[in-house]
């Protein structure tokens, strides 16, 4: 068995739901092989971030919720990434994805590892390569271009909060020297 | 060249790449973050509330109890007016405000009645700049509303047209800022500008007062164009617990308690709900299996109680010698119900109750009143009335509005920063002819994103909530450190802070923020315990009765309140030991009189041996000495 990453985790947990509903238990329901594959520490915290976004208390989550979930057990999956996990674990175009197909396919990732985390030194890398002058900062409109035109663009929303949150106020430029720390900080939590 | 031009192209997309990936997962953690502190307001708040209703209702009873035992007629008669057998003519009387002068040193707002448009935008002026209406103004404009009132019904019907669309506000809760940021956006109401606005304008926030004085005088001004819903908050005895009373008697220290009365009656007459073109339902809390509106237009609804009383107290209540009796003396010209102050559940289901997602309807528990509703609820009382679309309030959002029930049923709420700066936004709906609704949302505060701040607001919170748990937690702790090491595992301490605290939280994931005491990964809960301290009180009393102040701090200033009855801000030595022996009865516990004793000596009291609501509850204020402080 390839060694499972210790995740971050920060799930939550609807209130009213545990006060209303009648939760069925999940480990139960899994009798998959995969369930038995993983300890129960980590089968705690796939539950937990399952269940923080299962909102009708019935197993299931909205396809739109997969990247934060990912994004919340430590995992760094390109867009694509994210379409492909959820084409395949999808209930027949329903928008909803059902705990018993969510789990064998999360043991999956977690075994090969397939989503890295990404370096600090990786992501100072990649702001290196974009500011070419190495000036030691990005224009917001050359930022702008690289976000939404390349790669998985931005859409303006997105643009403008990376901006607004990101942008010296008075030089208005992006020291992303600064930025790295600021980014790298949030997944320590 | 062209091989190196496109070498870096591509490089420069896989950095453009991996820059974005870090950056929504970066959002992504953000916004977990904030949906966490969200769901420890929420369980901390509905907790209190639920212990609260409880006390209340108790606390209800067992006064009339006290009041036997130590046949304190006034306590009687206060909390039993409003049966009082005053025709309105004398009320009216009672309430006059001729006989308050206005004197030359004011330098707030002139009224001048009958109300008009520049009168009310003058209010807002004045209010925008923080001073005070004189109480004269206040009672007037008060009693205008009042009668105003009397002759409205229960439920409004509108109708929306092409050429204006309505405005519809949720919950405001004191929160002046929010208001005058919707006006301000939106523009006043007028006849071109109709607004509804869904209840509880009061409660928690500190201006409350204001609020109602902008929205009745504009009820004055445009009585066909402003249309408000009574909330939950909107009775005196929630009002007691949650600030309203607070801040009236406050304000108003001489006609406070005139004012309070008076505002009683006008709650009781607000109307209940509003309807839109016969298709809109618009009610602040929400519905039941049994709702039914041809049966709430016709209620008293001034003769109802609106909050959920059991029948045990109706045979406390005789048992005490107060049968309904009081009520029967019928006043001479009208037909007044025996059975006045009873609940109505109807009236308590359409302001107390929440939407849940499964179907059915069952008892609202958490609140203590009104139930949880389901999706086919909505659905066949919707259809029975024919109508498309329930608008209600009474939960906060984080967006500010939300729908559920196949977006049959919309939550819209007005108060931003609710719990905290930075905890959700306010929204409020603008509806025209098609009555599809349209949102604007808004938060009044600078920043938006501030988790960080939020968040340690939220710990302190939960950290307050330990410490007065203290005692129940070293038991839990002590069942799973049988050898009495002083030390358990991280998830043993979860599951034992879980089982004390009922908060359904991720304590496990929370407690790095909160515990520091840790050796090898284990938890030492003793040392953790002298962390959660607070700073030396100014009473010498036992740490048993610290804790259980602190516990019930809020149980503690309603009972006050209760008891203090000329609404004066002090009580007697005798009243506070009452006090202490009816708490220590609800909770089951025993507090001898010397103690009693000598806590009421070493609070500093006035010299005419009466003590002061305000410096009691003051003397005690929680800080936090632990070395843990979040991010």
């Amino acid at each position: 068995m390839a060694n499972v990453r210790g995740v971050e985790l920060v799930p939550c947990h609807t209130v009213a739901g545990q006060q209303k509903g009648d939760r069925t238990n999940m480990a139960e329901n899994s009798k998959s092989a995969e369930a038995t594959v993983l300890n129960t520490k980590v089968l705690k915290k796939l539950k937990g971030a399952f269940q923080a976004f299962d909102t009708k208390s019935d197993n299931t989550v909205d396809i739109k919720e997969i990247g934060t979930i990912f994004y919340s057990l430590g995992f760094f999956p390109t867009q694509a990434d994210l379409q492909k996990f959820t084409s395949e674990v999808e209930d027949e175009r329903s928008g909803y994805i059902h705990w018993d197909r969510f789990l064998p396919a999360m043991t999956k990732v977690l075994l090969e590892d397939k989503f890295p985390p990404i370096s600090d030194e990786l992501l100072l890398q990649a702001f290196e390569v974009l500011d070419k002058e190495k000036r030691g900062y990005l224009e917001p409109e050359e930022l702008t271009n690289y976000m939404t035109k390349e790669g998985e663009p931005f859409t303006q929303e997105e643009m403008d909060e990376m901006l607004t949150a990101f942008t010296d106020e008075e030089k208005k430029h992006i020291y992303y020297k600064d930025v790295i720390p600021h980014l790298t900080l949030e997944r320590k939590m | 060249m062209s091989a190196l031009l496109f070498l870096s192209k591509s490089s420069a997309i896989r950095a453009a790449l991996l820059i974005q990936r870090w950056y929504r997962q970066y959002v992504a953690r953000l916004e977990i973050r904030r949906r966490c502190t969200w769901n420890i307001f929420q369980s901390i708040e509905y907790a209190g509330q639920q212990d609260q209703i409880k006390v209340s209702s108790r606390n209800y009873c067992k006064s009339v109890k006290t009041v036997t035992l130590i046949t304190h007629r006034n306590l009687i008669s206060h909390i039993f007016r409003e049966n009082e057998i005053c025709r309105d003519v004398e009320w009216e009387r009672y309430f006059c405000y001729k006989s308050i002068d206005v004197p030359d040193s004011y330098t707030g707002p002139h009224l001048t009645f009958p109300m008009t448009f520049c009168g009310v935008s003058k209010l807002v002026e004045a209010f925008k700049h923080k001073q005070q209406l004189h109480a004269r103004y206040v009672l007037q404009i008060l009693g205008e509303t009042w009668r105003l009132l009397r002759i409205l019904p229960n439920i409004s019907h509108l109708s929306s047209c092409h050429t204006k669309e309505i405005t519809i506000c949720g919950d405001l809760h004191g929160q002046l800022e929010d208001l005058l940021l919707i006006f301000y956006k939106n523009g006043l109401p007028s006849t071109e500008k109709p607004y509804v606005f869904n209840g509880d304008f009061v409660d928690r926030g500190k201006n409350s007062l204001e609020i109602l004085l902008i929205l009745f005088g504009f009820l004055l001004v445009y009585p066909n164009d402003v249309h408000l819903n009574r909330g939950n908050h909107e009775d005196h005895i929630v009002n007691l617990r949650y600030g309203f009373t607070k801040e009236v008697l406050g304000k108003y220290r001489v006609h406070g308690k005139k004012i309070l009365k008076l505002l009683q009656k006008i709650f009781s007459w607000l109307p209940l709900a509003t309807v839109i073109d016969h298709k809109v339902l618009i009610a602040h809390g929400g519905i039941s299996d049994t709702t039914d509106l041809n049966v709430i237009a016709r209620v008293d609804r001034h003769k109802h109680m609106n909050w959920s009383v059991d029948d045990e107290l109706k045979k406390r209540r005789r048992l005490a010698g107060f049968d309904q009796s009081y009520g029967e003396r019928k006043k001479p010209d009208s037909d007044s119900d025996p059975d006045s102050l009873i609940p109505s559940v109807q009236m308590v289901d359409l302001l107390w109750s929440d939407p849940m997602p499964q179907n059915g309807c069952i008892p609202n528990e958490v609140r203590g009143g009104g139930c949880y509703w389901g999706p086919d609820v909505t659905e066949e009382v919707l259809g029975r009335h024919n109508l498309q679309l329930l608008i209600r309030s009474h939960e906060c959002k984080q967006d500010g509005y939300e729908f559920c029930h196949n977006r049959r049923v919309l939550t819209i709420f007005s108060a931003s920063n609710y719990y905290e700066v930075g905890s959700n936004r306010g929204a409020y709906i603008r509806m025209g002819a098609d009555l599809v609704p349209h949102f604007v949302q808004y938060q009044a505060s600078r920043t938006c994103r501030d988790v960080g701040w939020t968040e340690r607001s939220a710990l302190q919170a939960l950290r307050r909530q330990l410490f007065v748990h203290k005692s129940d937690l070293i038991s839990a702790f002590r069942e799973f450190d049988p050898n009495n090491t002083g030390i358990i595992s991280p998830s043993h301490w979860a599951s034992a802070t879980e089982s004390v605290l009922k908060l359904g939280l991720p304590w496990r994931v929370l407690r790095p923020q909160l515990v520091s005491s840790t050796k090898n990964g284990m938890v030492d809960y003793q040392e953790w315990m002298k962390e959660l301290s607070i700073t030396e009180p100014k009473l010498e009393v036992t740490h048993f009765l610290l804790e259980t102040m602190y516990k019930n701090h809020s149980n503690l200033e309603t009972i006050f309140r209760i008891i203090d009855t000329d609404h004066s801000g002090l009580i007697s030595y005798e009243e506070f030991r009452q006090t202490w022996k009816l708490l220590s009865s609800h909770l089951k516990t025993e507090i001898s009189d010397d103690v009693i004793a000598n806590l009421a000596q070493s609070i500093d009291f006035n010299k005419d041996g009466s003590i002061d609501i305000n410096e009691f509850m003051e003397a005690f204020r929680l800080v936090d000495l632990s070395g843990v402080t979040p991010l």
